[in-house]
C-alpha cells in the first residue's frame, strides 16, 4: 500500500521557482503556458494489511501536522 | 544572565551565539536537542543554521525535536525566546510566532549586511534600541521571505508585532533595501504575548567592530535590561 502526497504552494505565496521555470518553458519554445506551480512529491510506503480508512485519517494527520506547513502550502492524499 | 543556546544537528550559529552573550558579560551555555530540560535558563536563543539539512522545510524536522517542548513550555511561562535565522524558522513552524518563511524571491541565497529600523521599542528585543537608530547587521539566507495572509499582517500590525524591518541606509523602507520579498519588509516579529521573537538576520554576527558591525549588541542589551527587571521565568 502506497500513499502520495502532492504539496503545492498556495496561490498567494510568491512562487519565483514557479514564474522562473515558466519563463524558462517560454524561452524554449513552449507555448500556450499560463502559469507554473512547482511543489513536492511525497510517497510513503505502508504495510501490508494496513487499514485503509485508519492510514487515509493518520496521514491526513501527518500531512497537516508536519508534512506541509498550512500557512503556506496546501496538499492532496491519495492511498493506493 | 543564564541563556541556554540550542542545537540542533547542523545548526551552525550556536557558537556565535554563545560568543556573543558571554562577550556582552553574561553566561550561556549549549543545550542538545534531545534534552528534555533547558535547566536554570533564563531566556533561550533558537540560532542559525541548517537544521536537518533544511530537509523537507526549513525547521520543519527541528520543531519536533524533544527540547521544544520544553521552550514552549518556557514560553508558556513567560520566557524569552529569541530566534535567529533558522532559529525564526523553526518557531515558525512550531507556532510560537506567526508567519512563515518561504524562499527568498530571486532564488539566490543573500550573504550581505543590511540595515534594520526597530519598528517598535515596545518589546525585551528592542527596547534599548536608540530612537532613530538603524542596525547594520548581516544576513545570510537563501529562505527569509516573510509570508503571512492579510489577516494575520493586519493583527501583526493592529498588535504592535512587527519588530524589525529592512531599510535603506537612510531608513526609509523601500523595495531595493528588501534583500528576500518579505512582506512588509518584515524582518522580525514578536508573539501577541511580546516574550517570543524572530528574525532572519543575525545580530550575534554583529557584536564586535572587528566583525563590521557591533549594532547587534543593541538586541541583546535590551534582552538583559528586560531579564534585569521582570521576575525571572524559570525554566521547568
Amino acid at each position: 500500500m502506497k500513499a502520495k502526497i502532492i504539496i503545492t504552494p498556495k496561490k498567494a505565496v510568491v512562487d519565483p521557482q514557479g514564474k522562473t521555470v515558466q519563463v524558462a518553458l517560454e524561452q524554449m519554445g513552449y507555448q500556450g503556458v499560463i502559469g507554473v506551480h512547482v511543489g513536492k512529491y511525497i510517497e510513503i510506503d505502508l504495510a501490508p494489511g494496513t487499514d485503509q480508512a485508519a492510514a487515509q485519517r493518520a496521514l491526513n494527520d501527518a500531512a497537516h501536522r508536519f508534512l506541509s506547513n498550512p500557512i503556506i502550502e496546501d496538499y492532496k492524499l491519495e492511498i493506493e | 544572565m543564564n541563556f541556554a543556546v540550542l542545537q540542533f544537528p547542523a545548526s551552525n550559529c550556536d557558537q556565535d551565539a554563545i560568543h556573543a552573550v558571554r562577550l556582552l558579560g553574561h553566561s550561556a551555555r549549549y543545550v542538545w536537542h534531545k534534552e528534555h530540560s533547558l535547566g536554570d535558563a533564563e531566556a533561550v536563543i533558537v540560532p542559525g543554521g541548517f537544521s536537518y539539512g533544511d530537509y523537507l522545510r526549513c525547521g520543519a524536522i527541528a520543531r519536533f525535536s524533544p527540547v521544544m517542548q520544553a521552550v514552549k513550555q518556557f514560553a508558556d511561562n513567560g520566557g524569552l525566546v529569541l530566534g535567529v535565522c533558522n532559529g525564526f524558522q523553526v518557531l515558525t513552524e512550531a507556532g510560537l510566532l506567526p508567519g512563515a518563511l518561504v524562499r527568498n524571491r530571486d532564488l539566490q541565497f543573500h550573504c550581505e549586511h543590511i540595515f534594520l529600523k526597530a519598528a517598535t521599542v515596545d518589546s525585551p528585543f528592542t527596547s534599548k534600541i536608540p530612537s532613530g537608530k538603524l542596525l547594520r547587521v548581516p544576513i545570510a539566507h537563501g529562505e527569509g521571505c516573510y509570508f503571512a495572509d492579510e489577516e494575520t499582517l493586519a493583527k501583526l500590525k493592529a498588535n504592535n508585532q512587527i519588530l524589525w524591518q529592512y531599510c535603506d541606509a537612510s531608513g526609509n523602507l523601500t523595495d531595493t533595501s528588501n534583500p528576500n520579498g518579505s512582506l512588509l519588509n518584515i524582518a522580525g516579529v514578536c508573539n501577541e504575548r511580546r516574550n517570543v521573537a524572530g528574525l532572519m538576520p543575525h545580530p550575534e554576527r554583529a557584536c564586535e567592530p572587528l566583525l563590521g558591525s557591533d549594532d547587534g549588541r543593541w538586541i541583546f542589551e535590551s534582552i538583559f535590561a528586560a531579564l534585569k527587571n521582570k521576575p525571572i521565568a524559570r525554566a521547568a
